[in-house]
């Protein structure tokens, strides 16, 4: 049985100007101690899909339907506070910016100490001891001491290991990191991606990492999964999406990766536009007023949905291009400005 | 914190000292400057019946004639170690705090003020429990059902409350609850705590609610929009993505940043209401600081207005005093100020 399984989510926001289809028929699937990277721009439904996995849509004015299996349970239809006994423990989250993302009046060991707690019932001595063990696992040196601090007392990077001991602090069999490394420093991000794969190993957690940064989940994912306006663009085994990718998008998403081994001549290639609004989604592919090949469709671009269809690649994709052109577009006009001369 | 308590502490000495310097200024300096010479202050203090002589005795023994440091100085002095008036006859000597004697009853004003403050303070304190517990949690329960029929009820009705004055309000319950359905004290009446608690709490009962919903009312609105603010956090999301009850998130996570704003105000608030709740005592015939002040600036008793406003700025800076060194425990951050 698959741990984690997605089919056909749909997470839908009505709005004064209209719903907003902020998921649109998601689906995808996670083994234990394996890692997917969630990839895509702000607004493509990303962040709302990791919420609503932990069921934090609930209750408010989100329409949900689909299914989220975990570890055969259903949890779209799974009571509110089902879901809650299930949040920390079971599953649990690492948020972007741990600063706003830590409650300012409490010490890093007391927000410890309390997630622990609400799924143990054991004695605060007890689960402070557990708290400080945890920071010494994510590397906070003087972690009896540091216990007591406040998250302003701690840097950026500290602050982001305490949230992840906090989100590890019940051994949590799904952990979902969104945005992880994004409000670090350059060279705290790789110790931070280490980290996490590190204690991936350790704990046999299924690992869902959230990012627009390709380069962040080069390294860490097993599957990647290119998200656009709400829906899958492109799934496939990381090898897959860097090697082969048959995606426009994805294309872009590679040619707006800064690279160390490119030429400080070339240019990076960045998707000109921006994301569309949920709201009005574009008509036909919703990607089609930014796709440089939309011409080589026929048309269909503009008025057909495309599907998500397996390639002859063994991936799937979400486009009217037909497998050769996309291959031929690929190997010919995008892989040879990738890659170093 | 050892540092941040100190600058605390020299700051509200700073304080009041400024504002001693500011009300003497008002009552001497200004009518220097509007032409007013030793012989007319004194003659404040002797009487309009004394003779041209006697005032100007009188002028040199009060130490009108000066340089107004000088005057300054003493008057901080009476404030602070007490003061001795020579009268002629003999020396009278005015323990400290010394803010002079009622031109009125010829009685130290200190003493009077001391009766005073229990009356204000029941008032004060009494009121501020009632309006902190129904603000807050009418503005708590608005902002978790915004936009429903309880949060637009509340809303109106705490427009309401913060535009209605006290004297209206005061007025029509005490014809409604006290005349009218005679379950209230009416008017004038007050029993001190030590005497008959509730005697005390009757008597107080309906000055209360009215000056707690006028203060409520506006707690409501703060809570309810600092509370919108908090919950929207991205601690908030943290907080709930740990598995926490709602109760615990609204409460121990979110009430708790919402709060701060709110203490800075309550402190603000009961400080100044500790001076006089000029408008309720009036309006209740409460024998508080308020109704004092009232009654010292329309009989023109000098010593008794500075003394009455002295003490009310003394509230205000303690009161002050106080909501920093709170704020400091509330927020760690602020320790680092």
């Amino acid at each position: 049985m698959t741990f984690l399984e997605l089919k056909d989510l749909r997470i839908h926001f009505p709005t004064d100007d209209g719903l907003v289809k902020s998921v649109d028929g998601l689906s995808f699937s996670l083994e234990r101690g394996k890692t997917l990277g969630i990839v895509g721009e702000s607004g493509s439904g990303k962040s709302v899909t990791s919420l609503g996995i932990l069921g934090l849509h609930k209750g408010g004015r989100a329409r949900i339907s689909g299914e989220i299996w975990l570890d055969g349970e259903e949890l779209v239809s799974a009571s509110a506070e089902h879901v809650r006994t299930l949040r920390g423990k079971k599953m649990a989250m690492i948020f972007q910016d741990p600063l706003s993302a830590m409650h300012p009046f409490y010490t890093v060991g007391a927000q410890i100490i309390e997630a622990y707690r609400i799924h143990h019932k054991v004695s605060k001595s007890v689960a402070r001891k557990h708290a400080i063990e945890m920071l010494d696992r994510v590397g906070i040196p003087q972690p009896d001491r540091r216990v007591d601090s406040y998250p302003h007392e701690f840097s950026g990077g500290m602050r982001q290991r305490a949230m992840i001991a906090m989100a590890l602090s019940c051994d949590p069999e799904l952990l979902i990191a969104d945005e992880p490394t994004t409000a670090l420093d350059v060279t705290v991000q790789a110790q931070i991606l280490d980290l996490m794969r590190d204690l991936q190993r350790d704990f046999n957690a299924a690992l869902i990492i959230i990012t627009h940064d390709l380069g962040v989940v080069a390294e860490l994912s097993d599957d990647i999964l290119v998200m656009y306006a709400g829906k899958a663009i492109e799934y496939g085994t990381s090898e897959d999406i860097f090697e082969r990718p048959e995606h426009p998008y994805t294309w872009g998403l590679l040619g707006s990766m800064p690279r160390l081994d490119r030429e400080r001549t070339e240019r990076l290639m960045p998707i000109k536009g921006t994301p569309p609004s949920l709201i009005n989604v574009p008509q036909g592919c919703a990607f089609h007023p930014r796709c440089t090949y939309g011409d080589r469709t026929g048309g269909k671009s503009t008025t057909e949905v495309p599907t998500l269809l397996e390639s002859e690649g063994g991936h799937l994709v979400r486009c009217h291009l037909s497998g050769d052109v996309r291959r031929s577009i690929w190997e010919n006009e995008i892989k040879p400005n990738l890659e170093a001369p | 914190m050892a540092t941040y308590i100190i600058r605390r502490l020299i700051w509200a000495a700073v304080m009041l000292t400024i504002v001693s310097i500011i009300t003497f200024a008002i009552f001497f300096l200004v009518p220097r400057l509007a032409g007013a010479t030793p012989e007319s202050l004194a003659t404040r203090y002797v009487g309009r019946t004394a003779t041209a002589e006697q005032v100007k005795i009188a002028a040199e023994k009060l130490g009108f004639n000066d340089p107004l440091v000088v005057q300054y100085g003493r008057f901080a002095k009476g404030i602070v170690a007490g003061a001795d008036y020579d009268y002629g006859p003999g020396v009278e000597h005015c323990p400290a705090p010394c803010f002079g004697y009622s031109f009125l009853t010829r009685l130290p004003v200190w003493p009077d003020l001391l009766d005073r403050l229990p009356v204000t303070m029941s008032l004060a304190i009494g009121a501020a429990i009632l309006w902190v517990l129904a603000g807050v949690a009418t503005g708590v329960v608005s902002a978790l059902r915004r936009g429903s029929f309880f949060d637009r009820a509340a809303m109106t009705i705490a427009l309401g409350g913060v535009s209605l004055p006290i004297f209206f309000t005061g007025m029509v319950s005490l014809v409604i609850f006290s005349y009218g359905l005679g379950i209230t004290a009416p008017g004038g009446s007050f029993t001190p705590f030590l005497d008959d608690p509730a005697a005390w709490a009757y008597s107080l009962i309906l000055p209360w609610i009215t000056l707690a919903f006028l203060y409520a009312a506006g707690y409501a609105r703060l809570t309810r929009a600092g509370m919108l603010e908090t919950m929207s956090e991205d601690y908030i999301r943290t907080a709930r993505a740990k598995g926490l009850t709602e109760r615990t998130v609204v409460l121990k996570h979110g009430l708790r940043a919402a709060l701060t704003p709110i203490l800075t105000i309550f402190g603000l608030d009961v400080g100044l209401l500790l001076g006089g709740a000029v408008l309720t005592e009036s309006t209740y015939s409460l024998p508080g600081m308020g109704k004092y002040a009232i009654d010292a600036i329309t009989n023109q008793d000098l010593p008794k207005v500075m003394g009455v406003v002295l003490f009310a700025a003394f509230f205000v800076v303690v009161a002050n005093l106080i909501v920093d060194l709170l704020y400091a425990v509330v927020d760690p951050r602020v320790r680092l100020a």
